[in-house]
């Protein structure tokens, strides 16, 4: 019965916290009708989600965001000082292929969106399979270090939430 | 008094990160260098501005306001997917299949695969 109401708990969750923070108040006329639409939303749309991943771990998300979010400041005065300070021709860039342990389609697409997000690499393509991430790193002396970085530091980690 | 110099700083960051991602779309030299620039112009520069803005709301303002996050999480979703589609564009449009490295174990990238029965491509791979 709780299952019918809410087939995408988390979803409801979300759903309601964004009407909240589109609405941009915090009283309770707002988290009612964001509950609402966090109902009925995941109820209208639950035939169009046939194979969702199920979330093992919740919690690590906070951990995982955390680090993705330090990785963003860290990477991004790299970047500043590869623009800066290092000659086009100095720049070794590179194509790196990423193997992928990752099997469900969402965690992938986390996998590569993060990513992109953090500067210095950027997703270009995943391959016909999906069995491999095709990733363009803007300088890379060692594009092998790159590879290993992605799939210990992320990949590693999306794997205990979603699989 | 504090709480306006983090503001400035935040703002200042942002506008210096901004400004070498310009740098970076007129400095680089390559399509898919210059695509690194505005990667890095929306995650710290608007992200700078947007934390300055929560802070001032908060603390200048009657009610606080967290529309910013929002926005930053827009930004994350919709980034990645511009960044996956100029890619592709330019994959299609400039790269050689042989000069990219192989996909482990699969027969080809995803943009280049083609089936069977699809014509040969033009040679596009001028410039």
């Amino acid at each position: 019965m709780l299952k019918r109401i809410f087939p995408h708990p988390y979803l409801t969750a979300l759903l309601t916290l964004v009407w909240m923070l589109l609405d941009n108040t915090a009283g309770p006329g707002v988290f009612i009708v964001g509950l609402i639409l966090g109902i009925f939303i995941p109820i209208i749309t639950a035939a169009y989600w046939p194979d969702r991943p199920v979330l093992k771990h919740p919690i690590k998300i906070a951990a995982y965001v955390l680090i993705v979010l330090y990785d963003i400041v860290k990477s991004n005065i790299d970047v500043a000082l590869i623009v800066l300070f290092k000659s086009n021709a100095a720049r070794k860039p590179a194509w790196v292929t990423v193997p992928l342990d990752l099997k469900t389609p969402e965690a992938i697409t986390v996998l590569a969106g993060t990513i992109t997000m953090t500067p210095g690499t950027v997703t270009a393509d995943v391959s016909a399979q999906g069995s491999a991430l095709l990733v363009h790193c803007l300088d890379a002396p060692d594009p092998d270090a790159v590879r290993d970085d992605i799939k210990s530091r992320y990949e590693a980690r999306l794997k205990e939430i979603f699989e | 008094m504090v709480v306006e110099i983090i503001i400035a700083a935040c703002l200042v960051i942002a506008g210096f990160f901004g400004l070498v991602g310009s740098f970076g779309l007129i400095k680089l030299d390559h399509p898919m260098a210059r695509l690194h620039a505005p990667t890095k112009a929306t995650t710290l520069g608007v992200g700078g501005v947007l934390i300055a803005s929560v802070i001032y709301s908060f603390a200048f303002e009657e009610h606080g306001s967290l529309h910013e996050l929002l926005i930053t999480l827009f930004l994350f979703i919709t980034a990645p997917i511009t960044a996956n589609f100029i890619s592709k564009a330019y994959l299609h449009r400039h790269e050689l299949e042989e000069e990219l490295p192989e996909p482990n174990g699969d027969t080809n990238w995803a943009t280049l695969e083609r089936p069977e029965w699809s014509p040969e491509p033009e040679k596009t791979q001028e410039g």
